[in-house]
């Protein structure tokens, strides 16, 4: 069984660097060299924060927007193409189908964050000519950033399980854009009364709180996070992105591949 | 025991999006097919006999009925290990090699690692993918995907083999290939369930066949028994090129093709038929019974079927 979820995985890994996914990564190098290069000439002592806020800021846009576009296709795709009429033809359970998609996209946009994070450490150095302790904690950013993906990509993966891929980018973006904002609609949540307050309160469990997983600002400011929400954000990102698994194996072990 | 039984497998599909419809693909099948035989599924196209195989390979889900393969539930994972499919135009992840596919799917199969290298190389010798072993997929034709089909469908060494329409785009010297594989497959013990509407694949090949239509099953037998019905008339050959005159009073249906000349009379006259041939001093060459081919019991079967559901209207 892991086995298989294992080789499944791989083979998601392996489409996406062979699919040139991968080449995003020229693109955030010229990014960040041309900004690091600018900032060093027209910023005096905040080149550092600039570097940090705009490289991880980066790392997270270019993550979400692979993890949308290769999420949902995941399912989708492989039914529109039949690919998945000689996988599940084997001794291959659906669940552990769509378990293993999720790892091989996962594990791609690990892949794509480290070459990404040596990208941002490397324009940091190049403007500030030195590390220093409080860089450490650009890992915790980037660590959150990690766990942002994961959400994404399940929840991309739940929409490619139901939908077209151009309803499950529209979902998962959405998701994504009004997760953001998830604290706002905390807060506006328990302003509202009757009705309307049940409804809003609903929503903001739902949508995935993606404010508590933006650390980037305190982080350009050499802030510390606290251990108690790195605890808190790991056991959020699991949760949720199990639900949204579960969700999708609920969907795709009860639906016909015509 | 029987490789494969259907116990009543049906499916309706829901069309529609607001407004469901119902659209039977499937009437309820009943079918049983033994273990070792090649066995012929036909039917013209949207028959129902892609849904039968996908139903079998738990694609879909059936709206009722169940089935039997090798003796087990066919909803039980472990017996995909012990089967081989051949969906109709095969679709393969076109980023990988030949080989890559065949190790991936041999992974995804449970062949062990050491027997899975020898194997690889072994299936793409058998298919002639050999050369191009290390050539993306994406820039395969579709005779070439159609063979990388047939390797990822026997490379795990299955019991039981189904293949849709396994001819599907392949010139006749790969038709000729998949049918002395699936001969092969035969020998080897191993059953074959193919469908597919070309029906002179299936009366060289099969043992037995099936004919469905419109999702329903219309017949089923041996191929033999199914074309032995004489048609109470014998074809005879002689040397010749032309038709004497007292031939043609019997009235017999002649063709001259170069030398020969075929005539087709009835059974009772036969013997005035060679006295006419003697007397005529023409070189007999032989004369045999008259026999439905498979195609004519096709078409005849669906004419039939297509007579009782106007009767029905």
């Amino acid at each position: 069984m892991r086995t298989r979820i294992a080789h499944i995985a791989s083979n998601t890994f392996r489409e996406a660097v062979r699919d040139r996914v991968l080449y995003n990564l020229i693109a955030f190098a010229l990014l960040l060299s041309g900004a690091a290069i600018l900032v060093g000439q027209i910023s005096i002592e905040i080149e550092k924060l600039v570097v940090i806020n705009l490289g991880l800021t980066a790392v997270s846009l270019f993550g979400v927007v692979i993890a949308i576009f290769i999420g949902i296709g995941l399912v989708s795709k492989e039914i529109e193409k039949r690919t998945l009429y000689t996988v599940l033809s084997r001794p291959v359970r659906r669940w552990e189908f769509i378990v293993g998609k999720f790892f091989g996209l996962a594990g791609t946009l690990v892949v794509n964050t480290f070459f990404m994070a040596i990208g941002v450490f490397a324009a940091l150095f190049y403007v500030s000519h030195k590390f220093v302790r409080a860089d450490a904690l650009i890992l915790v950013a980037l660590y959150f950033i990690v766990l942002e993906f994961v959400i994404i990509c399940s929840l991309a993966l739940l929409f490619s399980s139901f939908s077209s891929p151009l309803l499950s980018a529209v979902f998962a973006f959405s998701l994504f854009v009004i997760g953001n904002f998830a604290e706002d609609l905390r807060n506006f949540a328990g302003m509202a009364h009757g009705f309307s307050r049940w409804l809003a309160t609903g929503a903001a469990y739902l949508v995935p709180n993606f404010s508590a997983f933006n650390v980037i600002t305190s982080i350009a400011h050499e802030q510390p996070v606290a251990r108690q929400l790195i605890l808190q954000n790991t056991l959020y990102a699991l949760f949720y992105a199990s639900m949204a698994l579960s969700g999708a194996v609920l969907i795709f072990e009860n639906r016909d591949l015509k | 025991m029987p490789a494969i039984e259907i116990l009543g497998l049906e499916k309706t599909y829901s069309l529609g999006f607001w407004r469901k419809r119902p659209k039977r693909a499937l009437q309820p099948l009943h079918l049983t097919v033994e273990d070792g035989e090649i066995f012929g599924f036909l039917g013209p196209n949207g028959a129902g006999k892609t849904t039968t195989l996908k139903l079998l390979m738990g694609l879909v889900f059936p709206t009722a009925g169940s089935a039997r393969i090798l003796g087990s539930e066919w909803t039980d994972p472990s017996v995909k290990a012990q089967i081989g499919f051949l969906p109709e135009q095969p679709y393969f992840y076109d980023h990988l090699t030949a080989h890559e596919l065949l190790e991936y799917y041999g992974q995804l199969s449970g062949v062990p690692a050491k027997q899975r290298k020898h194997r690889v190389e072994q299936v793409l010798q058998q298919v002639g993918l050999r050369d191009v072993q290390s050539v993306q997929l994406r820039k395969f034709s579709k005779g070439m995907l159609q063979r990388v089909g047939i390797g990822q469908a026997i490379l795990h060494d299955p019991k039981l083999l189904f293949f849709d329409e396994p001819m599907s785009g392949l010139d006749p010297m790969g038709r000729r290939e998949v049918r002395d594989l699936m001969e092969q497959l035969k020998q080897e013990g191993k059953t074959v369930f193919f469908s597919t509407h070309i029906l002179s694949d299936a009366e060289t090949l099969c043992d037995r066949v099936a004919i469905i239509h419109k999702g329903e099953l219309r017949g089923v037998g041996a191929v033999e028994d199914l074309t032995s019905s004489v048609q109470g008339k014998v074809e005879v050959v002689w040397h010749g090129t032309q038709i004497p005159a007292s031939i043609k009073a019997l009235s017999a249906e002649c063709h001259v093709t170069g030398d020969r000349v075929r005539a087709i009379v009835n059974e009772n006259q036969q013997d005035a038929m060679i006295d006419a041939l003697r007397r005529e001093r023409q070189r007999l060459i032989a004369i045999t019974p008259v026999r439905t081919s498979l195609e004519a019991y096709f078409v005849e079967k669906l004419r039939r079927a297509e007579t009782t559901a106007g009767r029905t209207v």
